[in-house]
């Protein structure tokens, strides 16, 4: 298994190459660290005289990490209302335990979120596209994913684009107002607050809701 | 007054310090405040920075900068993290002054408001609400008795008679008393027909869709229906200027402008000019075909069918955003009559004043097109397509008036009706391409009005030919098929 360091190493060469588009990364002061070695050694990078050079190996390897820890962002924000403050802190611990298989129920317990709470997207997983929802517990999830009658709170809003962003808005589907769903079909009708609406199934998949007995 | 008790919502610091950055940028004189102004910016309103542009050129780069370096400060759009805050400000307030009372049982409103929008009983009543409140109060009481009046009794026997004496006996020459009382004049065809025909069924129409409007059955209506609207390329929303279209195609090509897109509204007035028969027309087919059940079902499923493929194949071409569906589902409510006549009242002034002089227009034209003879040289061009679909040439008239109002033409197939001129295979086919058939020269200029002069000719001239194509066609199918309706 990967070192904390290793992994740590892995994820921030990812963010820059993949988010920010660079090509190589420059060495610097992390140089001579063991971590380093580990990760040539395993196939995941190449070192040249000062650069590193993510590899295919460690491209997959980096987004499965980088999946735990955006995920365990979502977790602690949504389910555990920890901070935003302190929320890096402690998913950067969090996401060593969220290993292989448990990050699948993380994510179906979130509703298959597709980006963390800072807004940067979750490379999606094999939970995520499998048809077949497993009844697990469900603490988020999207609208369009609840059953009739269920309720809670709306979380947040994970829209395509802008205009959809803002239609939501303008009928007041905001983070943190309460919210159940009567009606699935032929559209999803909701009540928040003391109004109806009736959305189609698009605008349903944007609201993310966390649920309440 | 309403400043003393204006309170300004205050944002985070961040937000704040960009907020009196861009104030102090903004110089023009608006109708808002500043900080509306720059708060607008900052949700990247295309209006006002269109206004800005306009208003602020020598600073519009350093505003421009201003607003990015918000944005990039929030992991969320500007308008997520504002709306969020003004709701938590309304909540405050609302939480604070009202308190609501704990409900034990389901009302009976929560109960009928169910079954409307429930697809299983949605559907009959929607079935219910168009026989009793299109088909029952505006064909058979508006188009049939109220017409039947006002036609027969106020014009027959009244107005024109006096008013062909009073020309007759004033006005000496033959081509004015033509323009005036003739077989197209201005009194005798304009006036009577805006006043005689189109005004009691608007007019029943209006008071219909103001009782639909008022108890909220619009928007459950069309939450049941943006499904299959999706596939038109439209959303559920657009039910409301289709239903419109059912009294006034004109009325409702205006309307479209409530429609989010571009692509929607163009779709949604193609189908408003070629499929959706208006009140008028309706009446007069209702009339065509009252006797032949079958013929009407066939003229029905006709009109259904190609408002379904035309819009399926459209919204497949067109380009563009697809469409989304959210709306309000007010609470159900009984109307109040006072609030339907009001309502009634003022759209039927407005559209009056907006067709009489369109009618007057149309008389003008026709009696020109006569004294010209360029009406018997499109009369001549038109017998063509027409004998094509196999109608005898005098319907060639029909065709070219139904034109200046789409029910003008259906009347004049009433009288090639009443001279037994017409089979009922005939008066399908005649019905059918005449509902698809050019909308009538006020839908026209709407069409212009509203989408352009470009994308309003290529409509016509589609329309043009694709209802004599469908005419074509089912003549030939109703041939083939050895069915005699």
């Amino acid at each position: 298994m990967l070192s904390e360091r290793a992994e740590e190493i892995l994820e921030a060469l990812w963010i820059q190459m993949e988010e920010q588009g660079k090509k190589q990364l420059d060495l610097g002061a992390s140089r001579d660290e063991p971590a380093i070695d580990e990760l040539s050694r395993l196939g995941f990078i190449r070192k040249d005289l000062d650069h590193i050079h993510l590899l295919e190996k460690g491209k997959a390897h980096a987004s499965g990490c980088i999946r735990r820890h955006r995920l365990a962002e979502r977790l602690l924000t949504d389910v555990f209302y920890v901070r935003k403050k302190i929320i890096d802190e402690v998913s950067c611990k969090f996401e060593h335990l969220l290993h292989k298989g448990l990050e699948d129920n993380v994510c179906t317990i979130l509703g298959h979120p597709k980006v963390c709470p800072h807004g940067k997207p979750i490379p999606s997983g094999r939970c995520c596209t499998e048809k077949k929802e497993k009844r697990a517990l469900k603490f988020v999830a999207r609208l369009a994913d609840l059953d009739v009658k269920d309720k809670g709170h709306i979380a947040y809003l994970q829209t395509k684009d802008r205009s959809q962003m803002q239609k939501l808005i303008s009928i007041g589907a905001i983070p943190g107002v309460s919210i159940v769903l009567l009606q699935k079909f032929p559209s999803y009708v909701f009540q928040t607050g003391q109004s109806q609406f009736a959305v189609d199934k698009e605008l349903a998949s944007s609201i993310y809701v966390r649920l309440t007995k | 007054m309403l400043e003393r008790f204006a309170k300004k919502i205050g944002y985070d610091d961040p937000l704040e310090v960009y907020l009196s950055k861009l104030q102090a940028l903004v110089y023009g004189d608006y109708p808002l405040s500043r900080r509306s102004i720059a708060l607008l910016l900052l949700q990247e309103d295309k209006d006002v920075l269109d206004l800005i542009k306009d208003k602020e050129k020598e600073r519009l780069d350093e505003i421009l900068k201003i607003v990015g370096e918000a944005g990039a400060h929030y992991s969320h759009p500007l308008t997520y993290i504002i709306g969020q805050r003004r709701q938590e400000e309304a909540n405050r307030i609302c939480d604070a002054a009202i308190s609501f009372k704990e409900r034990q049982r389901v009302t009976l409103r929560e109960r009928l408001s169910k079954v409307l929008m429930n697809p299983f009983t949605g559907g009959p009543i929607l079935l219910f609400v168009l026989y009793y409140g299109l088909y029952k109060f505006v064909g058979t009481f508006g188009a049939g008795v109220l017409v039947d009046f006002m036609e027969d009794k106020v014009f027959g026997e009244y107005i024109s008679p006096f008013m062909i004496n009073l020309v007759k006996s004033t006005l000496p020459f033959k081509l004015l008393q033509d323009l005036l009382v003739g077989e197209y004049g201005i009194i005798t065809l304009g006036v009577r027909y805006a006043m005689a025909i189109i005004l009691p069924i608007v007019a029943t129409f209006f008071f219909a869709f103001a009782v639909v409007e008022d108890t909220g059955y619009l928007p459950r209506l069309a939450m049941l229906i943006d499904q299959l609207f999706k596939k038109i390329g439209l959303s559920g929303r657009a039910v409301i200027p289709m239903v419109l279209g059912l009294g006034c195609d004109t009325m409702a090509t205006m309307v479209t402008r409530t429609l989010p897109t571009k692509r929607e509204r163009i779709i949604a007035t193609l189908l408003l000019a070629l499929a959706i028969p208006c009140s008028a027309q309706m009446g007069v087919i209702l009339a065509l075909l009252g006797d032949n059940p079958l013929g009407l079902v066939v003229w029905l499923g006709v009109i259904i069918l190609v408002f379904l493929v035309v819009g399926f194949l459209a919204a497949k071409i067109m380009p563009g955003e697809l469409p989304t569906f959210y709306m309000e589902i007010p609470p159900l409510r009984l109307p109040h009559l006072s609030n339907i006549l009001r309502k009634t009242y003022s759209r039927l002034r407005w559209y009056f004043w907006e067709i009489l002089p369109l009618f007057i227009f149309a008389s003008v034209f026709i009696w020109l097109g006569q004294i010209t003879g360029i009406f018997n040289v499109l009369v001549r061009i038109l017998e063509h397509p027409v004998r094509w679909i196999g109608l005898p040439s005098e319907a060639g008239v029909a065709f070219l008036f139904g034109f200046f109002r789409r029910d003008y033409g259906a009347a004049g197939l009433y009288d090639l009706k009443k001279a037994g001129l017409l089979s009922g295979n005939q008066l399908v086919v005649a019905s059918v391409t005449l509902t698809l058939f050019l909308p009538c020269i006020a839908q026209l200029l709407m069409n212009i009005k509203e989408r352009g002069m470009r994308m309003g000719m290529v409509m016509s001239v589609f329309i043009l030919w694709f209802s004599f194509t469908v005419g074509y066609l089912l003549n030939i199918i109703l041939t083939l098929l050895n069915l005699q309706l």
